[in-house]
């Protein structure tokens, strides 16, 4: 039924930002599905616009930033009150009024995120108790009274050890693994269908966030919500995605499940990237001489360029001379599940 | 040409290093108590040699390498350097004219090469600071230095006359680097100079650090909170725990067969790139201790799986359990812990 259907379907996006320097193209032309109740990931390292593609499906893209063209498919589910069935209908995300009614109706609702820096996510004056209240007051019909008991329950479920004590603390009060708990609380509190996770760990300890990210897999199976997940750690990739996109410059250059891109990643950035990772084994087996890493040439080009061809051409170890700087590749479906944009893939 | 080397004397030798930052409140500023960063430290590095130094964040590593270096006075302690002009020192008792005297030996990089270089100082300034400062070259003899370093670092020297807003977080990470080793120094302090990076930056300053300790017959004491990079780049590792040395063993053998429960713990938590099923993974419960109000008896008791009656009450020594291999655990010698390698 609705088991492994799509959620969201991103289709073309482009998000740019007009600045007096030039333009940014921050996401130009990204495909993606999130599929319900799974977890997408996506990775790529920093300004390759992995924010800006959740900031967009959010309509949260700070000016002068715009979305500029592209479908930001969302199949919500209607709850029939009286047939007590579950309808979906079809809602473009990018064509609502970013802060109309019906856009604020979905975010911090049904599709809700939780960000890198969890003191920014809560107001650092007021009560955690009260912030994740009011989240709850605006969304659904219930009483104050209510809403505190549901959200105690919420801070149960993030095992902070004293929930009901936790809704009278400030945020300061609160270490930052159990501030990123209590952003987590007030995420899920609406029982959203899509949770929209930022780095929502790299800012804290190793031993916390193996903590958060076990959390975060046990409350996607209480909640059944899906995840998309996003980080530049590849190692918290391999753990939390099942899906994975990996993004170069604005383009998901592949995509394919957690083990295929680990086991056996095809574009050339991708691969470079995966071989650019000092391994732990490779450290312990040597003897006293050390390994090189290898490395990727040369340097991410800096955002306004525009580049004919691949993007990653001028970096690429296997571009094909005559074709990779002049003709953009395409998407190629090299197995089911597995799309790689890069022309060593395609059909001639 | 590198000098001529001491393989088998250390350095570079701490000894009970402790540096307590007091704790001021209310109107009077009066001391209300102390933030223990640095609790008791000892260690050496061999000349040559890259000691890596592990832990989370708020452990006491940054302290530590600040207050080897003077950069703040040490509580307590002895820094012993073997200064190439003044010989073996205690960096602790030098007065101001031996400390810059060290300081040409004794340099350091830092984590955010955004917030570590000056935006109004072109990088022939940056660069060419401390040479100007020691009075080590002055006019065209500096200019040439500079070059020189920047060429090794892997910069163009064209690149002198600008100003480092104009540079990626890598590249300002190599101008960091140009900046501590343009006096032709011994010892470097590493303090996690990659961990702001992409993973692809990453991997060519760990190789340019590499080849730079080859041709200038550098010293490394690298700090960091990543164990893939330390276990990369270090010849042996020690792990901190709230402003204490609690594990310090040659890196395979750490990484092998760690005897200290937080170490197994810490190794247990890094998320591998490595998509098959591991292990049954080690979750500590609670959070790092606050170093203003630390446990008692063992540090890491309230969260240790194996922890003892004796845990609580008594802090355990860092012994010598085999040859280098140093651990401070009640338990050390019974144990059998899993290191975060299976050979
Ligand atoms: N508010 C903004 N104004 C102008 N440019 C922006 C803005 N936000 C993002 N960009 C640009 O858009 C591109 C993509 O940025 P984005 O924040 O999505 O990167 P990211 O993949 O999330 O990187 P990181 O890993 O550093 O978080 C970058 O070139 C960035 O400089
Ligand atoms: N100038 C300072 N004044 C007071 N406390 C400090 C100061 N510098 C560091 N600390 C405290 O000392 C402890 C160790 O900090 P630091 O050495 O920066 O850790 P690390 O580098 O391992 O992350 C922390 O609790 C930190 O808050
Ligand atoms: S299209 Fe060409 S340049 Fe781009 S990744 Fe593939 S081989 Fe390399
Ligand atoms: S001394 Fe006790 S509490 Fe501390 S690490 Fe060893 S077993 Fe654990
Ligand atoms: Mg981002
Ligand atoms: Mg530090």
């Amino acid at each position: 039924m609705l088991g492994n259907s799509a959620l969201v379907e991103i289709k073309n996006l482009r998000t740019y930002f007009h600045l007096p320097e030039g333009t940014v193209r921050a996401v130009d032309g990204v495909d993606l599905t999130i599929r319900r109740g799974r977890t997408l990931g996506i990775v790529g390292e920093s300004g390759c616009g992995k924010s800006v593609t959740a900031l967009s499906l959010l309509r949260l893209v700070p000016s002068p930033g715009r979305i500029e063209g592209g479908e930001i498919l969302f199949y919500r589910t209607v709850e029939e009150a009286s047939a007590s069935s579950a309808l979906t209908d079809v809602i473009d995300l990018a064509r609502l009024e970013p802060n109309g009614r019906e856009m604020r109706s979905i975010r911090g609702n049904q599709i809700s995120m939780v960000f890198q820096e969890p003191m920014s996510a809560l107001i650092p004056v007021r009560t955690v108790g009260s912030q994740i209240t009011e989240v709850i007051t605006l969304h659904q019909k219930v009483s104050e009274a209510e809403a505190r008991e549901i959200a105690a329950d919420m801070l149960a479920r993030v095992r902070l050890p004293k929930p009901r004590q936790a809704l009278d603390d400030y945020p300061f009060q609160l270490s930052g693994g159990m501030r990123q708990r209590a952003v987590i609380a007030m995420a899920l509190c609406c029982r959203p269908k899509l949770l929209i996770a930022d780095e929502p760990t790299t800012a804290l300890d190793v031993t916390t966030e193996a903590q958060i990210l076990d959390l975060m897999r046990e409350l996607q199976k209480e909640f059944g919500m899906a995840i998309m997940y996003i980080t530049h750690n590849l190692g918290v990739i391999a753990e939390m995605a099942e899906t994975v996109a990996v993004m170069y410059l604005g383009k998901v250059v592949e995509l394919t499940d957690v083990k295929t891109l680990f086991m056996s990643p095809l574009h050339p950035y991708t691969r470079a990237l995966l071989r650019s990772i000092p391994q732990l084994t490779d450290a312990v087996a040597r003897g006293t001489k050390k390994p090189r890493l290898q490395t990727i040439e040369g340097m991410v080009p800096d955002p306004y360029s525009v580049l004919p061809g691949c993007t990653f051409h001028p970096r690429c170890p296997e571009r094909l001379p005559d074709l990779c700087d002049r003709v953009e590749p395409g998407v190629s479906e090299v197995a089911p599940g597995h799309s790689v944009k890069c022309h060593l893939y395609s059909s001639p | 040409m590198p000098e001529p080397t001491h393989q088998d004397e250390p350095l570079l030798e701490v000894k009970d290093l402790v540096k307590h930052f007091p704790i001021r409140r209310g109107f009077l500023k009066r001391v209300v108590g102390y933030v223990r960063a640095v609790d008791g430290v000892s260690f050496h590095v061999m000349e040559g040699e890259t000691l890596g130094l592990v832990g989370e964040s708020g452990c006491g590593k940054t302290t530590a390498g600040r207050s080897i270096l003077r950069a703040i006075p040490p509580t307590s302690g002895e820094v012993w350097f073997r200064d190439p002009v003044l010989g073996p020192v205690d960096v602790t008792k030098l007065d101001r004219e031996q400390l810059r005297q060290v300081w040409r030996n004794m340099r350091v990089i830092f984590q955010d090469p955004y917030a570590s270089l000056s935006p109004r100082m072109t990088l022939l300034d940056i660069v060419g600071a401390p040479l100007r400062a020691m009075g080590l070259a002055t006019g065209k003899e500096l200019e040439d230095r500079v070059a020189e370093m920047l060429q090794l670092v892997g910069l163009r020297p064209e690149y002198m006359r600008r100003y480092p807003h104009a540079f990626s977080g890598g590249q300002r990470q190599r101008i960091g680097l140009a900046r501590a080793l343009a006096p032709n120094p011994k010892f470097v302090i590493c303090d996690e100079p990659v961990s702001a990076l992409d993973v692809s930056v990453q991997a060519q300053i760990l190789n340019l650090l590499e080849d730079l300790q080859e041709k200038m017959g550098l010293t490394y004491l690298f700090v960091a909170h990543d164990l893939s990079v330390v276990a990369h780049i270090s010849d042996r590792v020690a792990v901190m725990y709230v402003g204490k040395i609690v594990e310090m063993a040659p890196t395979a053998e750490l990484f092998l067969s760690p005897r200290h429960p937080y170490t197994e713990a810490l190794m247990s938590a890094i998320p591998r790139p490595d998509p098959r099923p591991r292990e049954k993974r080690i979750l500590l419960k609670g959070e790092v201790a606050n170093p203003a109000n630390p446990p008692s008896g063992c540090y890491f008791h309230p969260r240790c799986a194996y922890v003892q009656d004796i845990c609580a009450k008594e802090e355990p020594p860092l012994e010598e359990i085999s040859p280098g291999h140093w651990v401070k655990c009640h338990l050390a010698r019974e144990l059998r812990l899993t290191g975060a390698v299976q050979l």
